[in-house]
């Protein structure tokens, strides 16, 4: 299979201060980023793809911690629905995160790790940041900007607060704002972290302990939400877990992991304390909460995105009980009400919000044709 | 690819670079075809999942949606025309669907298949067996149309709705016919309307 061939991740600073939702001011921003194909000679092939919550810049790239293939490597690529021979595609860490573009783990000015010290941050912020990258690399307008998840709400944010930065902007599952339910699942996690005693407060860097417990029950909680129901009961049922001597599982009337399901989630969320900072969940949970274009913008979704003159793509996912398919409505109602020109689509696929990562064809199609 | 013979005269009759609504817009013929040849802004609806995708796929702009839901987001005059061929039959309420259609559009095009062809009529009255015809290919258990109308029953309705037909056409054989006899003889009718 033919991959991109990315330059390996690069950061820059930011040459100005980035002014930030909350009134507070982030100096000297760095922000790491990944770039796949060629800029063509008139700026006017680039495609930003901002990432989801646990995600970052590695796109197409194999993850540097984990091995494992970019997330999103199954769409970008030579002759992929995001074809990197004809398009520049750019992918960035968003601030708050703990891949190289600043976030609490990052050093604060008096040599000390920010920690709670680094400033709550919003969607908006993390577009800010990325708008300020495209600045750097002299890319006037995107030909367009594709996200799913929280990268999806970035894209929207982007076309609402940045409307001539890009010409078309595909919001594959994901809301314009974040939902009483979406909030409490995410607060479960929160807690799950600061209850840990090794958060301490957060102050947990270079103290040779760090929240793992609560990182991975929070990750294990989120992780429920990502997928269906049918496809949990596909993937385990009620089936047993082998015991680690090879014999077959059954009820151990005790608490071990009996069923697949239950050491599948606890794999999911160990394996997640490797490659993520507990700190940055809590900023970067916290700034998908926050999220609300239309509180943004006078109370009225539309007047969002009255200004901008670009192609809309919404899809969404029969499946997704995270961002449904209603959600998707509502942002498809308000772009008819403001008479941008919106496609809107609810592909069929087993495998709930985490089907905007995995094979669905479909998909596939949508991205490549809206793109032309 | 040619179009079929409604809305080749529905894409003659739009006016070029206009905003268009094509509702049940399927795969997007209609649209790749006033896009194509006149410059038009046009934006679809259609129920059929499979084909927004295929509509989204070749660059087209289609909503997945239902006419008799999700007219009601779009804001009045929206649109240079509001286009519906050969769904008002399906539609729950086709009164309130046209009555969304002429909010929505300054003019509106409307196409229906004439249940009171002379076809329709022999089945009826020699076999007393529910029409299957060329236009009417599905048998009535299967059949989405849950609204037959006839050409007279539409003309009807415009009245009590009170809307001018600015023009029709009629087809039999996938030909244009004259007027004289439309009720008998025509299989299908295009309007072209306004409020």
């Amino acid at each position: 299979m033919a991959t991109a061939r990315p330059l390996p991740t690069t950061s820059l600073q930011l040459p100005d201060p980035l002014p930030l939702d909350s009134g507070q001011v982030l100096d000297g921003v760095t922000i790491a980023y990944e770039t796949y194909g060629a800029l063509a000679p008139d700026c006017r092939n680039a495609i930003l793809v901002p990432h989801a919550l646990t995600g970052d810049q590695h796109l197409a790239s194999p993850h540097p911690i984990t091995g494992k293939p970019g997330w999103w490597v199954r769409m970008v690529g030579p002759g992929k629905p995001i074809d990197t021979d004809r398009f520049f595609v750019i992918c960035a860490n968003v601030i708050g995160s703990c891949m190289g573009s600043s976030g609490p783990a990052a050093t604060h000015a008096d040599g000390r790790p920010f920690a709670m010290r680094f400033p709550v941050i919003t969607i908006r912020d993390m577009v800010r940041a990325n708008v300020a990258l495209l600045d750097v690399l002299g890319i006037d307008r995107l030909h367009a900007v594709v996200g799913g998840s929280m990268g999806g709400m970035q894209a929207l944010s982007l076309a609402a607060n940045f409307p001539d930065r890009a010409d078309r902007v595909l919001a594959i599952a994901t809301t314009a704002r974040h939902s009483a339910q979406n909030i409490a699942f995410h607060e479960v996690g929160r807690q799950a972290i600061m209850a840990d005693p090794d958060w301490q407060g957060g102050n947990y860097y270079g103290t040779g302990r760090s929240p793992d417990k609560g990182l991975s029950v929070a990750r294990m909680a989120a992780h429920i939400t990502y997928l269906s129901e049918a496809g949990l009961t596909g993937k385990f049922g009620r089936r047993f877990q082998e015991r680690p001597d090879g014999t077959a599982g059954g009820r151990s009337f005790g608490f071990d992991a009996d069923f697949q399901v239950e050491s599948y989630l606890r794999y999911q969320g160990l394996a997640f304390t490797d490659r993520f900072d507990a700190n940055s969940y809590l900023y970067i949970t916290r700034a998908m909460d926050y999220f609300d274009l239309a509180e943004e913008h006078g109370g009225r979704l539309a007047d969002a995105f009255a200004g901008t003159p670009a192609r809309f793509c919404v899809v969404s996912f029969d499946t997704d009980w995270l961002y449904p398919t209603s959600e998707s409505r509502s942002l498809v109602q308000a772009l008819n009400a403001a008479a941008a020109p919106v496609s809107f689509v609810e592909l069929s696929a087993p495998h709930g919000h985490d089907s905007f990562l995995l094979d669905v064809p479909a998909l596939d199609r949508v991205v490549k044709g809206f793109l032309e | 690819m040619t179009l079929r013979p409604d809305l080749a005269v529905i894409a003659r009759h739009v006016a070029p670079r206009t905003r268009v609504l094509d509702v049940g817009c399927g795969e997007g013929e209609l649209m790749a075809e006033l896009q194509a040849s006149r410059q038009v802004d046009a934006r679809g609806l259609e129920i059929d999942p499979v084909a927004v995708e295929r509509c989204v796929a070749r660059g087209l702009s289609a909503v997945q949606g239902n006419a008799d839901r999700d007219l009601a987001d779009y804001p009045d005059k929206a649109f240079d025309y509001a286009i519906l061929s050969q769904t008002l039959q399906i539609a729950r309420r086709p009164d309130l669907l046209l009555d969304e259609l002429l909010r929505i559009g300054t003019s509106t095009f409307v196409s229906f298949p004439n249940f009171a062809h002379w076809r329709n009529r022999l089945a009826l009255l020699w076999r007393g067996r529910m029409p299957v015809t060329r236009h009417l290919p599905v048998t009535w258990y299967e059949t989405e149309n849950i609204h037959h109308l006839t050409v007279r029953d539409f003309d009807e309705l415009l009245l009590q709705l009170q809307v001018t037909t600015e023009r029709r056409w009629f087809f039999a054989n996938d030909r244009e016919i004259a007027p004289a006899g439309a009720n008998w003889r025509a299989e299908y009718a295009v309007y072209l309307l306004r409020r």
